[in-house]
């Protein structure tokens, strides 16, 4: 995907709390389809780094690059980078699609209110061609007759799927998984990776933090191995799963396999 | 109902007390969403004074509130006053000075309250709203706030009770309440049995409604409990 222009830049990426350092310097490119999967132990700090791109977390040292924007950050006081322009953090923030290990529905709003608050909220989009984008949406996830459920009633897998509908409502340029399948029950991983591999096949960008293997074996045309905040191993994920150099990602690879 | 003709002294006291009641509700929802907002806020100062707030106020009693601010605040504002060479007598009347003593007193135990919904709110409703780029007062009036009703509400409204039977406080400033006014009707039938029941009866009218509504704004407040929507 050399060739195609980066949707994600991610420049010498740190992050501290207090004299513990998560993220040692983690740089990264993504182009226009990539799909990146980041593996690596707990502790590793692979959520950080995507809580890092949107600034859920604030990095204490990095660049972020968006398509051609660069997101300006200035120091705060305690030490950390934040967003030098809010606006301009609002808008990137809403070009960066970002999914929740715990879905984070809003339980107050129905199942098609999910999908349609930001578009109209932010985006600005008129409520009808929300509403019908939604039902595009929630026809793809599989869930087209929960459009007036609430979250509540819904399982963990179908939450997700609404979630990743919720996501695709902005139209983001790149999307964030925070291990979306560790918080639900084994029998339904798999109708989540389902709609996760078909937004693959469709060329959208996406990072996902995970530890389904096979899935990232299969989708992923960038697989990076994190260990203690730095990036241990990355490239086609052939070579990380085949033949990794690094001694403790063969470690891992066995012991997830 | 005629009641030896002090029917309608006991409706318009009636009248009186649902308005002091409903003044003091609104003003001390407003106090108690501010106390809570500064309760949980990073400004240290702002959450000194909140402290300083419920702590002082939910240490006095009611009607110590009730008199110093029916008696002191007209010398306050007296003094006040005088600082710009006005020298004429104020008065607070016994209505604005009931609802100033109830509201305060009311905000103080709702910031409480909105401070624990608050709180009870996921970390995580926050970070999707902001996630999608909405800002953050956005998220918190279209995505925090709503929840937090569904939370408070039932806390408020047993606070809302304590405040309705709060209001007869008030009486003895002088306002023209349930209570007042049926004191007025013993003193010249000398039937305070009769009277005190009647009172009883409005008060408990009075509390029945609240509960009534506190149960239908729970509904309203949380449409997921209802079921789908059409």
């Amino acid at each position: 995907m050399a060739n195609a222009p980066t949707a994600l830049v991610l420049k010498d990426i740190h992050k501290s709390y207090g004299d513990l350092a998560v993220l040692k310097g983690v740089s990264l490119t993504a182009y226009d389809g990539d799909v990146i999967s980041i593996l690596g132990s707990s502790g590793s700090g692979k959520s950080t780094l995507l809580r890092c791109i949107n600034l859920l977390e604030n990095p204490s040292q990095g660049e972020i690059t968006v398509g051609d924007e660069s997101l300006a950050l200035k120091p705060a006081k305690d030490g950390n980078l934040v967003a030098a322009n809010r606006k301009q953090l609002e808008r990137l923030r809403s070009r960066i699609g970002f999914v929740f290990q715990n879905f984070n529905l809003w339980p107050h709003k129905t199942i098609l209110e999910n999908i349609i608050e930001a578009p109209v909220q932010v985006l600005k989009q008129p409520k009808a061609e929300a509403i019908t984008r939604a039902e595009q949406l929630l026809e793809k996830v599989g869930l087209a007759d929960k459009r007036n459920a609430y979250p509540d009633n819904l399982s963990g897998g179908q939450k997700q799927r609404v979630a990743i509908a919720r996501t695709l409502a902005m139209d983001p340029q790149v999307l964030l998984f925070d291990e979306p399948t560790s918080a639900l029950d084994p029998e339904l991983v798999n109708e989540v990776l389902a709609v996760m591999k078909e937004l693959a096949e469709e060329g959208r960008t996406m990072l996902i933090v995970t530890h389904e293997m096979r899935f990232a074996k299969d989708v992923s045309s960038q697989v990076i191995f994190l260990h203690q905040g730095q990036i241990e191993e990355m490239g086609p994920p052939d070579q990380v799963f085949n033949h990794p150099k690094s001694k403790r990602v063969q470690e891992f690879i066995a012991s997830h396999s | 109902m005629d009641l030896q003709g002090f029917g309608h002294l006991l409706l318009s006291g009636t009248w009186i007390t649902i308005q002091l009641a409903l003044s003091s509700l609104l003003v001390g929802l407003v106090l108690g969403l501010t106390g809570a907002a500064a309760k949980l806020s990073k400004n240290r100062i702002a959450r000194w004074l909140a402290t300083g707030y419920t702590t002082l106020v939910r240490g006095l009693p009611e009607l110590l509130l009730v008199l110093t601010i029916y008696f002191g605040g007209s010398q306050l504002l007296m003094w006040i006053a005088g600082g710009f060479g006005y020298t004429e007598y104020i008065e607070i009347g016994p209505f604005v000075a009931g609802v100033a003593a109830l509201s305060i007193a009311f905000g103080a135990y709702a910031t409480e309250v909105f401070r624990m919904a608050m709180m009870e709110i996921p970390k995580g409703q926050w970070e999707s709203g902001l996630a999608c780029g909405m800002s953050t007062p956005r998220t918190f009036f279209r995505i925090i706030l709503p929840q937090v009703w569904r939370l408070a509400i039932p806390g408020l409204g047993n606070l809302f009770q304590v405040l309705l039977k709060d209001t007869a406080l008030v009486s003895v400033v002088g306002l023209n309440d349930i209570m007042r006014q049926s004191q007025v009707a013993i003193s010249s039938t000398k039937e305070p049995f009769t009277f005190f029941m009647v009172a009883a009866f409005i008060y408990l009218l009075l509390t029945a409604a609240t509960t009534g509504f506190t149960m239908f704004m729970e509904r309203l407040a949380n449409p997921a409990a209802r079921g789908n929507r059409g």
